[in-house]
């Protein structure tokens, strides 16, 4: 495992288009749901213990060689806003035009193949982690590190919160992170046995609404 | 923890045990009469009931559906309703105080090829604590064949303050099968703390997922379940999933009803209401609403 490639895969300056997502940070700011540090670190954590662990379960799960497609059809399964998928796939194929010039692999020229409009994020991801010779743990820490990071950045943007608070968000946040991502890894070796349905589909309601209300909106910073 | 529970029969108590294999053999035979009295809770709390209710439904050749198999068992009783000419109607009646802490309920529920039915339940399921402080399991196994259609209502699930359930809900469909499904989850009785709910919705058509959804919430539920992504103060939640192949032709628009519900079609020929309550009666209006829309 290398170190380094995990520093850029991770990367918020990495060219994979996160930055245009709010996690659904514009809309909770907006209905006033997220206002300071503290609501924007329960969020992250809300949004970490659910659409960050069934990523990071995904992730991982492809990292460790499961086949991309039947995780594609997993992440469908477990995605049921259509803005939200449509979000998922725009970013799975602008991770993996990125992805594929610093580590070309025959894998990753495969996924773009069998998936022209894009495959699922973290189901990328995790393909990209694999070609970057980091395994399942290291997958699953940036999958679940991004379902809070682009929520933290996004406030700090639309609320103007102090960047400093922001930070120590997501620094108060990283034990949960490491638990996380640890029981990721153990469900894709769960899942290798088992099939998909042994990956976490952990899911926030609340998540999956607001993202069809801002989705609606005429006007939006953020894609979602 | 001793909560009572309105209108739950008290605890019978211990009485002889049943003729026949223990009733914590989930492969016990069924019961040949479910209209008979209410058994009484014999388990000891500290292991906790097993039951099984089975309802098998089958085209009766006439264009009605029969059901050859109708068992219930334990706190789980059966009771088959007035049906339409096609539909045949089962009422799940709880017949005890269940499921507490430890003990495990399970119906199971398949419709053969063209059958019709609609499974409703009585009254809501109280998950009430248990003497052992094990959690409780709650499972549904829906079998739906080709042509069949299966609608399952049951009333609301309140996780009462103490209690600790894992609710499994399995659905696997033949690729022209129609299921409604609804689920209401309510957190603790009026102004009461919840317990802790753990459930898991698992759709399957034609053996690919379909809809595959876990939500825990509580105390002890992982954090962040009630803050700003996750339930934010509401009390009660639910949804109401349409499959029907019909939706493959002309799929139901996505579509926002008010702040805290949203219509969205699955990535297959099905939809699914998701909504966010203060209580079990405005949660039941939008699902009652979006049923009129895209049930039958």
């Amino acid at each position: 495992m290398s170190l380094a490639a995990l520093l850029v895969l991770a990367d918020g300056r990495f060219p994979a288009g996160g930055h245009a997502h709010s996690g659904g940070a514009e809309a909770a700011c907006k209905a006033g749901r997220i206002h300071d540090a503290a609501t924007l670190e329960e969020f992250c954590r809300g949004r970490l213990h659910t659409a960050g662990l069934t990523a990071a379960g995904l992730a991982a799960a492809a990292a460790l060689g499961l086949d991309p497609a039947v995780l594609d059809a997993a992440a469908d399964a477990r995605t049921p806003s259509p803005a939200l998928r449509a979000a998922a796939r725009r970013l799975g194929r602008q991770l993996l035009r990125a992805a594929r010039a610093p580590w070309p692999a025959a894998e990753l020229d495969a996924l773009a193949a069998a998936f022209p409009r894009g495959a699922h994020q973290p189901v990328v991801l995790g393909l990209t982690a694999r070609a970057a010779g980091l395994g399942p743990p290291e997958a699953a820490h940036v999958a679940a590190y991004e379902s809070v990071s682009g929520p933290a950045t996004a406030t700090v943007r639309l609320l103007g919160l102090d960047p400093f608070e922001a930070s120590g968000v997501l620094a108060r946040l990283a034990p949960e992170l490491d638990a996380v991502s640890d029981r990721a890894a153990r469900a894709a070796h769960r899942a290798r046995r088992e099939g998909p349905g042994a990956l976490p589909a952990a899911s926030s309601p609340l998540l999956d609404i607001a993202a069809e209300v801002h989705a609606d909106w005429p006007v939006r910073l953020f894609a979602s | 923890m001793s909560l009572t529970v309105a209108g739950a029969p008290p605890a019978a108590p211990p009485a002889p045990a049943p003729p026949g294999p223990a009733p914590s053999e989930s492969d016990a035979p069924a019961r040949p009469s479910p209209t008979g009295p209410a058994p009484a809770r014999t388990a000891p709390a500290r292991t906790g009931v097993r039951a099984t209710a089975r309802i098998s439904a089958v085209a009766d050749g006439r264009g009605g559906t029969a059901l050859p198999l109708l068992a219930g068992e334990g706190p789980l009783a059966l009771r088959r309703t007035r049906g339409t000419a096609a539909e045949a109607g089962v009422m799940l009646v709880g017949a005890m105080s269940a499921p507490l802490g430890g003990d495990h309920l399970t119906v199971e529920a398949a419709t053969g090829p063209g059958a019709r039915l609609a499974l409703a339940s009585a009254a809501a399921t109280l998950a009430l604590p248990g003497r052992g402080g094990a959690p409780a399991r709650y499972d549904v196994r829906l079998t739906l064949a080709g042509d069949s259609a299966l609608r399952w209502l049951p009333e609301p699930l309140v996780s009462v303050r103490g209690s600790d359930l894992r609710v499994r809900t399995r659905a696997e469909l033949a690729p022209t099968a129609r299921l409604l499904l609804r689920e209401e989850q309510v957190l603790g009785r009026t102004g009461e703390a919840p317990g802790l709910l753990r459930s898991r919705l698992t759709v399957t058509r034609d053996g690919r997922p379909l809809l595959d959804q876990e939500l825990a919430c509580g105390p002890g539920a992982p954090g962040g379940w009630d803050g700003p992504a996750g339930l934010a103060g509401h009390r009660a939640l639910g949804q109401l999933l349409v499959v029907d192949p019909a939706f493959a032709a002309s799929a139901p628009t996505a579509a926002v009803l008010g702040e805290f519900a949203a219509v969205t079609p699955l990535a297959g020929p099905a939809v699914l209401v998701t909504a966010l309550a203060p209580d079990a009666l405005r949660l039941r209006e939008v699902l009652d609403a979006a049923c009129r829309t895209y049930g039958w």
